[in-house]
């Protein structure tokens, strides 16, 4: 599959800001299956999509101040007010439950995905300021990625047929 | 028969795509892959898939909840 950057392959950008469990979920489904049409896939992580090249993942999903979250529960489709998704032990809740959802319904985890387009060649790219600004140290982010700026993602883009910004 | 068959059955999107695109890595050109799977959206995604990456979708039909796709490796 993956050809070299020289190829004739068609292009796919991703910018990816949020590091949500259930916002990670876009980029990666998109660059996995893209790098497996074919496509050069790269995907530059800025601000809380940072997160997404940790060593360790800890994703969380909340469902304050996010009324369209709403999960199935006794045959029907309930959401949650803010007032008591903002209580203690609210949020980790939502994502146990969102994870055993994952898990039952043959979704891939998200560290599954992101072997995969480690696998699949996909270009992995994390932003320089959002480390700095953060306070994020280099080593606590996977080893094998690149590090760099915004002129980097606009090179990249030129170049690609899809550009995204998740 | 089909040289190989992909058990998908249980996955969804994109994981029946991703495992076909490996199985398909490692057949030869002119194989024919066979794949199950349970996840309803893989019928146009297999349609899409073998459109973009020029493998043909020989066959793909659906009995009992399960979707059979046939595909032969071009490239």
């Amino acid at each position: 599959m993956p050809e070299e950057n020289t190829s004739n392959a068609k292009s796919m950008s991703l910018i990816v800001t949020k590091g949500s469990l259930d916002w990670a979920y876009p980029p990666f489904i998109l660059a996995t299956t893209a790098a497996s049409m074919g496509l050069d896939v790269s995907m530059f992580f800025t601000f809380y999509g940072l997160g997404l090249l940790q060593k360790k993942m800890d994703l969380e999903v909340t469902a304050l101040g996010n009324p369209a979250m709403k999960m199935p529960m006794a045959g029907m489709h309930i959401g949650m007010p803010n007032l008591i998704a903002a209580m203690p032990g609210v949020g980790s809740m939502a994502t146990g439950m969102m994870k055993n959802m994952i898990e039952k319904k043959g979704v891939a985890s998200i560290e599954e995905l992101r072997e995969e387009a480690i696998e699949g060649d996909v270009r992995l790219i994390g932003c320089q300021m959002t480390l700095d600004l953060f306070e994020i140290k280099r080593d606590t982010l996977l080893d094998n990625i690149e590090i760099a700026g915004a002129a980097t993602y606009v090179e990249n883009a030129l170049e690609a047929d899809i550009n995204l910004f998740i | 028969m089909a040289d190989q068959q992909l058990d998908a059955k249980g996955l969804n999107c994109p994981l029946p795509i991703l495992r076909a695109k490996k199985a398909i890595k490692g057949m030869e050109t002119g194989a024919t892959l066979e794949i199950e799977a349970t996840d309803p959206g893989a019928v146009k995604d297999f349609e899409a898939f073998c459109r973009v990456t020029g493998n043909e979708l020989l066959d793909s039909n659906e009995g009992d909840g399960v979707y059979k796709f046939l595909i032969k490796k071009t490239g």
